[in-house]
């Protein structure tokens, strides 16, 4: 307890008694929440909880410099006061509640359906629109900006590529962009409903889904929680086995980014390079697992594969092959003054709108934000060796690119020392039941940065209600803001350098 | 220019020797299931009760597996105490029909060649629109890669192009969420006839997992005539190149 018992604090992994974290009145909840933020501190979930007295709001504050996480929770009716004007950090959070429960957060400026799904309590709607019809997807009131030579550019969903879809307009002077807006929703299949009520036998392959790209990254949170709430640990081997697979797992997609930065500024060498070398990374979770995304392998109370001494070498010897091809690739794209003036200065993003939107991941820490929870709330193989992170000052896609670069270096020699020294144990170890009225927060550092699973159980030991924020859901926003100003032939450079996930979105 | 020169001498001819050479697939690859109902004892059903999905079924003609439910997890193939039921790393698993896809004792028999008009027109050059309709990204991904110059999908002369316009048919990925619905047959009203329509995936075969989810549609069956079932949690690429040439009777 801390503050004047406002608000539990728990570690990463770990849980507590529901009945431990005191239920505010709203004002106390506010206040309680502002002043976390305002020390420096920021949202890494928020959520609603239909209880059994109404609806409860749950926000998890992330301490990063204390290495803990404060839980707060109150209660509302039908309409609350929004905090957004005050915290912007909570506009995403603060609409999916409304979209979810069909309340109102009275005040928000910004406030527009974010999925596009009927509410979860029949007949109440924050919009007021019909209940018995599915919503449209894209339809809200656009942002337009008027003029004479204002024009409005409309994108998606199906885009020009094989990739997911969604929905952006663009208000334009001329080729600049005024201003962006993001409308997602086209891949929400309700993973968060169907968890609910879980664990299911199809609960780790939703998870797996949730952003299939982010496999590992997911099922890594999604077994700390229920570890968490079954009061077990995995052995260190399996820990080791886990961090080998979530560090391809960033490889994989870093070299694969850095390959498409390269295809959108026409540098051709790099980007087919690099699309192979990605693959090499995905075949080497396939040697550990038989799936290239690491579909399998990651379970509660361990992991379904092991890695003998033979394994390990091989994956030693293809980790090398593929060091020194990825620096080749990787040098030539940097050392070319063309590429460089493409990406230095283009889609900034100041350190002061990062921590406003609560950004985190590659994007935050391309704009010099320290956040990083292997470094902040460090679990399993990371507790004791993981100790710096990797930052950029310039915000820019260039920042963004070379964080990318310099993670790659880093994550190959956290597999490197991994694979160094396997230790014994347990591969896999029972899972027992759910402790019962009890709650647990859950972070991993996926690829694209941080992921928050918040697992709560009723009476049962059944899961009451269980939340997904993917690094996607705060990054959005600041994908948004880096188009400001910006050339719209800019928009798909921009884009690629937060290569942000659709359906971890809208799960 | 040196400097690019150098290293792609130094990156080397990586392009795989597909379909001359087989791909060697990790030993740990699930892939093609293989049967032996023989040895099943009368009355069990480990097996069954292990796939959340409905993917294996015994009946009168013994057990059988439905490659468009199944996301290759292997759970059931862990369940059995008998070794009745296996993976293998066989990758070839596309199917013409939605029946093709159940796996027997009999084992299965790869796609079918498109009829001999469809074969004329696309044969040679096969232009496709690729739609996420609830994909999680992983099909997606091991679509693109087809592109990039290990499996060099130009030289087979097919190409994912940007617009529906310009192609002869779709690949979907996903379950078909309800809010991409409209969209993807939108994108189907849009490619002229005649077109053709291909299932990659669980989730587009049959919902994967989210199969009868209220937020979507199964797959994309009841929704359009889909000539070639690409089966994988995601497919791997070389199922899905191996299924693309069978349909157009290269192989």
């Amino acid at each position: 307890m801390s503050k004047g018992n406002l608000s539990t604090a728990v570690k990463n992994g770990a849980g507590c008694l529901l009945a431990e974290v005191p239920l505010l009145g709203y004002g106390e909840y506010a206040e309680g929440l502002l002043a976390e933020v305002s020390a420096g501190n920021r949202v890494a979930a928020c959520f609603g909880h239909a209880g059994e007295e109404g609806l409860e709001i749950f926000a998890v504050v992330a301490r990063d410099w204390q290495g803990d996480l404060a839980l707060l929770r109150t209660r509302i009716g039908e309409r609350f006061a929004s905090l957004t004007p005050r915290c912007p950090q909570l506009q995403v959070f603060e609409r999916e509640i409304a979209e979810q429960f069909g309340v109102v957060p009275e005040g928000h400026p910004w406030f527009k359906p974010v999925r596009f799904h009927q509410s979860w309590r029949e007949g109440k709607d924050a919009w007021g629109r019909k209940s018995n019809r599915h919503p449209v997807p894209g339809k809200m009131d656009f942002y337009r900006v008027e003029g004479e030579e204002v024009h409005e550019v409309a994108v998606g969903p199906v885009h020009a590529g094989v990739i997911e879809p969604g929905h952006f307009r663009f208000q334009c002077h001329g080729e600049r962009v005024m201003h962006l807006e993001v409308s997602l929703g086209y891949q929400h299949r309700g993973v968060e409903r169907l968890l609910a009520a879980g664990p299911h036998a199809t609960t780790s392959h939703q998870v797996e889904t949730a952003a299939g790209d982010t496999t590992i990254g997911h099922m890594i949170a999604y077994c700390q929680a229920v570890e968490a709430l079954a009061g077990v640990a995995p052995s260190p081997r399996a820990d080791r086995i886990r961090s080998i697979a979530l560090e391809l797992e960033r490889l994989a997609n870093h070299v694969g980014d850095l390959g498409a930065l390269a295809g959108d500024v026409g540098f051709l060498p790099t980007a087919s390079f690099c699309g192979r070398l990605r693959g090499d990374f995905l075949n080497m979770s396939a040697a550990l697992c038989g799936s290239r995304f690491g579909r399998g392998l990651v379970r509660p109370g361990g992991c379904g594969f092991d890695l003998d001494p033979a394994l390990a070498g091989d994956l030693r010897g293809r980790l090398e092959t593929a060091a020194r091809e990825v620096r080749g690739a990787v040098n030539l794209f940097f050392d070319s003054p063309s590429v460089l003036s493409r990406l230095e200065g283009t889609g900034k993003v100041t350190a002061e709108v990062a921590e406003e939107l609560g950004l985190v991941g590659v994007a935050a820490k391309a704009s010099a934000l320290v956040r990083d929870s292997r470094l902040h709330h460090p679990q399993g193989a990371y507790r004791d060796s993981f100790d710096s992170v990797i930052i950029e000052d310039g915000g820019d896609v260039f920042a963004r690119a070379h964080v990318r670069r310099r993670e790659i270096t880093a994550s190959l020699d956290i597999v490197r020392e991994l694979l160094s020294r396997l230790p014994g144990g347990e591969l896999r170890v029972p899972v027992g039941p759910l402790r019962p009225s009890a709650l647990a927060v859950s972070l991993a550092e996926g690829w694209r940065g941080e992921i928050v699973h918040v697992a709560m159980t009723d009476e049962t030991g059944r899961f009451s209600r269980y939340k997904i924020v993917d690094p996607s859901f705060h990054n959005w926003s600041g994908l948004a803001m880096a188009l400001r100003n910006e050339q719209i032939s800019d928009f798909p450079l921009c884009n690629k350098s937060f290569n942000l996930s659709y359906c971890g979105f809208d799960l | 220019m040196l400097k690019i020169v150098r290293e792609r001498w130094r990156q080397g001819h990586r392009t795989g020797k597909f379909p001359r050479e087989a791909p060697v697939l990790p030993e740990r690859f699930r892939g093609l299931p293989r049967i032996e109902a023989s040895r099943c004892p009368e009355g069990c059903r480990e097996c069954l009760a292990a796939c959340p999905y409905g993917a294996v079924t015994a009946g009168e003609e013994g057990l059988a597996l439905d490659m468009g439910r199944c996301l290759f997890c292997a759970e059931c193939a862990a369940a059995c105490p008998h070794g009745a039921l296996a993976f293998s790393t066989d990758y070839r698993l596309a199917s013409r029909t939605r029946e093709g896809l159940r796996v027997d004792t009999g084992g299965y028999s790869p796609a079918a060649a498109l009829e001999a008009r469809m074969k004329k027109l696309f044969g040679r050059s096969l232009k496709l629109r690729q739609v996420s309709a609830g994909g999680c990204n992983a099909c997606e991904a091991d679509v693109n890669v087809l592109s990039t110059l290990v499996f060099d999908l130009g030289r087979f002369g097919v190409q994912f192009v940007a617009s529906p316009r310009h192609a002869d048919g779709l690949l979907v990925t996903g379950p078909v969420t309800k809010n991409m619905k409209s969209a993807l047959l939108a994108t189907y009203a849009a490619v002229p006839e005649p077109k053709l329509v291909i299932a990659s995936g669980a989730c587009a075969l049959g919902g994967g997992p989210f199969r009868d989810a209220s937020e979507q549609h199964n797959g994309i069956g009841d929704l359009l005539p889909v000539d070639l079932y690409i089966p994988g949690c995601p497919p791997h690429p070389y199922t899905t190149l191996d299924g693309l040439l069978r349909l157009l009777g290269r192989l």
